[in-house]
C-alpha cells in the first residue's frame, strides 16, 4: 500500500482533509517530524527540569517559571487547543518515553516491547482525577507558579509518573485518565477546527483486522470518532490504514457540539464547570482588585489560605455546579418532553464549553501581553545568572503598545457567550421546535450571560 | 529496519545531551556567584542566610527580592549599600582581607521585623595563622568594666530644662584635669559628673543649673560637630524607626516592637521574658534614666541589644568608633550642644 495517492477521497462537504494536500502528505504519512517535534520537547522539558532545580531560585528570573506558566501556557490557551484542539499531545513530551518503551523503539515497533498492559480500573475511569489533579494544583498554584524548584518537581513527578503508568496500564492511561492538562484539552478539542475522521465506514467495517485501532496509542478506534476529546492527533491511524481511508480533516468550529447527547456521564460537565469556576477565581485572585484575596491565596497553609481553599473549592464543586443544575431544571421543566436529569445535565454541558475556553483565552490574555518580555529575558538568560545571550535579558519589551489586551479580552469573552448561547439555542432545537427553543435555552442563556459579565467585571472593568 | 531507529535513537541522545550539558556549562560557570533573596523576615528574611567565603576570593552576589525594596549592607565593611529591588538584579562582589563572621543587614526599613533581617558570611583563610581572629573590635567597655547594663540606673538628681553646653564652655578651664578624659567621660554618667563636680571647691558659688552646664560642656568636648553629623545620619537610619526621630521613643514601629518583643528569644539578664514585662523603646529625652548611664552603659546596649525589647544587637554591624559616635549623639537629646550662647 502506498500513500501517493488520496486524490479521489470523499470527505464532508464542510471539510477539507489536510492529508490531501501534497505537500503536506509526506509530513503526515512519515513519523519522522513528530518524532523530531517530540524529540525537542522532551529536550526542552530536560532543559526545563534542570533549569528548575539548578537556575536560579527567583522564579521571574528562571527559565522553567516563565517557559511553564508564561510562554508554554500561553500557546497551550492561545493557539494548541482553539486551532489545534489536542494538538499539543500530539508533541507533549510526557507520556513520549513510557510509549518508546512500550513500542520498543522511537520510529520504528520492535517485538522489545516493555509493560504489562493492564486495562485501567474502571472506577478511575473518566474526567474525575483529572479535575482534581487539577484543583489541587490550583490550590497551590501561589507556590506552583513562582517557585522554580517546585515547578521543576512536579515536571519531574508527572513524566516518571507518566513513564510509570505505561508500564503498568495499557496505551495512553496517564493522558486519558490523570494528566491534569489532558481534560480540559481533550474536551476543549471538541471546539478546535482540527478532527481525525474515518473516510468511508464501509471500507472500515469490512477491514477485519482494525490495524488502526491496534495501532492507536490512545486506544481509540477511528470509526468510532463520534467527537474529538479522547484523539490524540499523533496519526498513527493515518499511517497504518492499509486503506488510506482516514482523513485530517479541517472544519467549522464546534463541529463536536450541538447535537443531543444520550450520555449519563457527568465527569464531563463537572469539568466543563470547574474550569469556568477556575477562570473565576484566578480572575479574581490575580487580576482582581483584592488584596485580601491575593495575599490568602499566596500564604499557603495559614488560616486566610484554608479560607481561600474552602471558598474555591465550593466555587468550583458545590456552587457553579449547583447553579448550572438550577438552569438546566428550569430549562427541563417547562419542556413537554423531560430527559432524565442526569442526561440533560451531560446534554446542556456542551454549551458550557466554547464560555469556558474563551473564558480562560480572556484570562490568559491579561498576562501574556504585560508579560512578553520576561519569554525573552528568560531566553536570553535561561538561567538567571545575568547573561544575555540574545542581548535582551534587560531589554523590555512592551508587546501590547497599543493597549489592545482588554479589547481583546472583551472580544474573547463575547465570542465565548455567543458561541454557548448559539450551543445552547441550538440544544434546545433538537428538542423543541424553532418557535420553543429560545424559551427553553433561556435559564442557560441566562447562566452564559451572568458568568461572561462576572469575567468582564473581573479582567476588564 | 534498524537503519532509521539508531538515528532516531542518536539524535534523541543528542538533543537530550545537548539540554543537560547547557544547563551543566552554566552551571559551572556561575558556580562561584551566590544569588542572595531579600524578603522581608515574616516572609522569610535572606535567602541563603549563610554564606561562605575565603580571605582576599572575591564574593559575587546576585541580589533581589521578592517583595519589597531592600538594601543590601555587610557591617563593618566601609562598602556602601547596595539597593534590591523586587524582581531585579543587582550585583555586587566583596572582597575581604580578614577572616570571621560578618553580618550583612537590611538597611531600608522594609517591614515591622526589618531589624531581624540579619544573615552572616563566615570568610575562612587559608592561612592557618589568620584562622580564629575575629572581626568584631575589642571587648566591649562595659564587659571590662563588669557593668551591669541591664538594671535601672536612674539618675538622682535631674535639671528643670535642658542644660546648655555653650553656657558651661566658658568655665570649662576651672574644671579639675582628671574630669575632662575620654576615660572619664566614658565611664561616668553625668549625674555622677555633676555630683562630683559639685563637691568640688571652683564650683562653690555656682547654682546647680550652671553644674549642669559644666556637665554639658564637658561632654560636649568629647565629641565634635563632623562626628555628631556622622552619627546622626546613622540614627536616622537604624534607631529613628523605634527610638523616634527625636529621641522620645516613639518611632513609628515603636508599639509594634513592644508587643513583638514577647515572641522572640532576645538575650536578657538570664530571665525569660515576662510578657507584662514588656518595654518600649528607649526615650533618650527623658532625663531620669539617660543622665543616669555612663556612655560605656549605652556603648554595651547597642553592642548587645537585648533589654526585653526589640532592641537588637549591633555589635557586628557598626565599627567601634561608629557606635561610640552614636552614644555620642544621643546625649544631645539631654544637653543642647549649640553654640550661641542662649539668653
Amino acid at each position: 500500500m502506498t500513500h501517493a495517492a488520496g486524490g479521489d477521497r470523499e470527505t464532508g462537504k464542510d471539510r477539507f482533509d489536510l492529508a490531501r494536500l501534497p505537500w503536506l502528505r509526506p509530513l503526515i504519512y512519515s513519523r519522522w517530524p513528530l518524532f523530531i517535534a517530540r524529540s525537542v520537547t522532551l529536550a526542552g522539558f530536560v532543559f526545563t527540569i534542570l533549569v528548575g532545580l539548578f537556575g536560579s531560585p527567583v522564579g521571574s528570573h528562571n527559565f522553567a517559571i516563565i517557559f511553564v506558566w508564561i510562554a508554554w501556557w500561553t500557546a497551550l490557551k492561545l493557539f494548541f487547543i482553539p486551532l489545534g484542539g489536542r494538538s499539543w499531545c500530539s508533541v507533549c513530551p510526557l507520556p513520549m518515553p513510557g510509549e518508546w518503551l512500550g513500542q520498543g523503539g522511537l520510529v520504528s515497533k520492535t517485538r522489545k516491547r516493555l509493560g504489562l498492559r493492564l486495562r485501567w480500573p474502571r472506577r478511575l475511569r473518566g474526567y474525575w482525577l483529572q479535575v482534581g489533579l487539577f484543583l489541587v494544583i490550583g490550590l497551590f498554584s501561589a507556590v506552583t507558579l513562582t517557585d522554580p524548584r517546585v515547578t521543576a518537581w512536579i515536571l519531574l513527578s508527572l513524566i516518571l509518573l507518566a513513564i510509570l503508568l505505561s508500564l503498568v496500564y495499557e496505551r495512553r492511561a496517564f493522558c486519558t485518565y490523570l494528566c491534569p492538562i489532558g481534560g480540559f484539552t481533550g474536551i476543549y478539542a471538541q471546539i478546535a477546527p482540527v478532527e481525525v475522521r474515518v473516510v468511508n465506514t464501509a471500507i472500515c467495517a469490512a477491514h477485519a483486522e482494525k490495524t488502526c485501532y491496534l495501532e492507536c496509542p490512545w486506544g481509540v478506534y477511528p470509526v468510532a470518532l463520534r467527537d474529538s476529546s479522547q484523539c490524540g492527533l499523533c496519526l498513527e491511524c493515518l499511517r497504518v490504514c492499509p486503506q488510506d481511508n482516514i482523513a485530517l480533516n479541517l472544519r467549522p468550529f464546534n463541529s463536536d457540539l450541538g447535537a443531543a447527547r444520550r450520555t449519563q456521564r457527568l465527569d464531563e460537565a463537572f469539568l466543563a464547570l470547574v474550569m469556568l469556576g477556575s477562570a473565576l477565581a484566578f480572575g479574581a485572585v490575580f487580576i482582581g482588585p483584592w488584596g485580601i484575596l491575593k495575599n490568602a491565596a499566596l500564604a499557603i497553609g495559614s488560616l486566610p489560605w484554608l479560607g481561600y481553599a474552602a471558598a474555591f473549592l465550593t466555587l468550583n464543586m458545590a456552587f457553579l455546579p449547583a447553579a448550572f443544575a438550577l438552569a438546566v431544571w428550569l430549562a427541563e421543566k417547562g419542556s413537554l418532553r423531560t430527559a432524565p436529569f442526569r442526561r440533560a445535565l451531560a446534554n446542556w454541558s456542551q454549551a458550557l464549553l466554547p464560555l469556558g475556553l474563551f473564558s480562560w483565552i480572556a484570562f490568559t490574555v491579561s498576562f501574556a501581553l504585560p508579560k512578553f518580555s520576561y519569554i525573552t529575558n528568560a531566553l536570553s538568560d535561561p538561567l538567571g545568572q545575568g547573561w544575555s545571550l540574545l542581548g535582551s535579558a534587560q531589554v523590555v519589551v512592551n508587546a501590547d503598545k497599543f493597549n489592545l489586551a482588554p479589547i481583546l479580552q472583551v472580544a474573547a469573552l463575547l465570542v465565548g457567550l455567543y458561541w454557548s448561547v448559539n450551543l445552547a439555542v441550538n440544544l434546545a432545537k433538537t428538542e423543541t421546535g424553532a418557535p420553543l427553543a429560545l424559551r427553553k435555552a433561556a435559564p442557560l442563556v441566562a447562566f452564559s450571560l451572568l458568568y461572561t459579565l462576572l469575567m468582564l467585571g473581573l479582567l476588564v472593568g | 529496519m534498524m537503519k532509521p531507529e539508531w538515528l532516531a535513537r542518536s539524535l534523541l541522545v543528542a538533543l537530550l545531551a545537548l539540554a543537560a550539558l547547557a544547563v551543566g556549562a552554566g552551571w559551572y560557570g556561575q558556580r562561584g556567584v551566590v544569588t542572595l533573596r531579600a524578603r522581608m523576615p515574616e516572609g522569610g528574611g535572606w535567602s541563603p542566610g549563610e554564606i561562605k567565603a575565603d580571605v582576599g576570593e572575591p564574593l559575587k552576589l546576585r541580589l533581589t527580592s521578592d517583595d519589597v525594596t531592600h538594601s543590601f549592607a555587610v557591617g563593618q565593611l566601609d562598602l556602601p549599600a547596595v539597593d534590591i529591588h523586587p524582581g531585579e538584579m543587582s550585583e555586587v562582589t566583596l572582597v575581604f582581607d580578614r577572616p570571621g563572621k560578618y553580618t550583612y543587614y537590611c538597611t531600608r526599613w522594609c517591614g515591622l521585623n526589618h531589624w531581624r533581617m540579619r544573615g552572616t558570611i563566615e570568610v575562612s583563610s587559608p592561612d592557618p595563622s589568620q584562622t580564629g581572629k575575629v572581626v568584631v573590635g575589642e571587648t566591649p567597655l562595659y564587659l571590662e568594666l563588669g557593668l551591669d547594663i541591664d538594671t535601672p540606673h536612674p539618675a538622682q538628681l535631674t535639671p528643670g530644662s535642658k542644660p546648655a553646653a555653650s553656657a558651661g564652655r566658658a568655665r570649662l578651664e576651672q574644671v579639675p584635669l582628671k574630669y575632662r578624659g575620654l576615660s572619664y567621660y566614658r565611664t561616668h554618667s553625668p549625674a555622677a559628673a555633676w555630683e562630683a563636680l559639685r563637691a568640688e571647691p571652683f564650683a562653690r558659688d555656682l547654682s546647680d543649673a550652671q553644674v549642669w552646664s559644666l556637665v554639658a560642656a564637658l561632654w560636649q568636648a568629647n565629641t565634635g560637630a563632623e562626628r555628631l553629623a556622622e552619627a546622626e545620619a546613622i540614627y536616622r537610619q537604624n534607631c529613628a524607626a523605634c527610638h523616634g526621630e527625636n529621641g522620645g521613643g516613639d518611632g513609628v514601629f515603636a508599639a509594634q516592637a513592644a508587643s513583638e518583643a514577647a515572641s522572640m528569644d532576645v538575650p536578657t539578664s538570664g530571665q525569660p521574658i515576662d510578657a507584662h514585662d514588656l518595654k518600649t523603646p528607649a526615650n533618650f529625652t527623658a532625663a531620669e534614666s539617660m543622665l543616669g548611664a555612663s556612655p560605656a552603659i549605652l556603648q554595651g546596649k547597642i553592642v548587645r541589644g537585648g533589654m526585653g525589647t526589640g532592641m537588637p544587637y549591633w555589635g557586628p554591624i557598626f565599627t567601634e568608633e561608629q557606635i561610640w559616635a552614636l552614644v555620642d549623639y544621643l546625649w544631645t537629646f539631654q544637653f543642647d550642644y549649640s553654640l550661641e550662647v542662649n539668653p
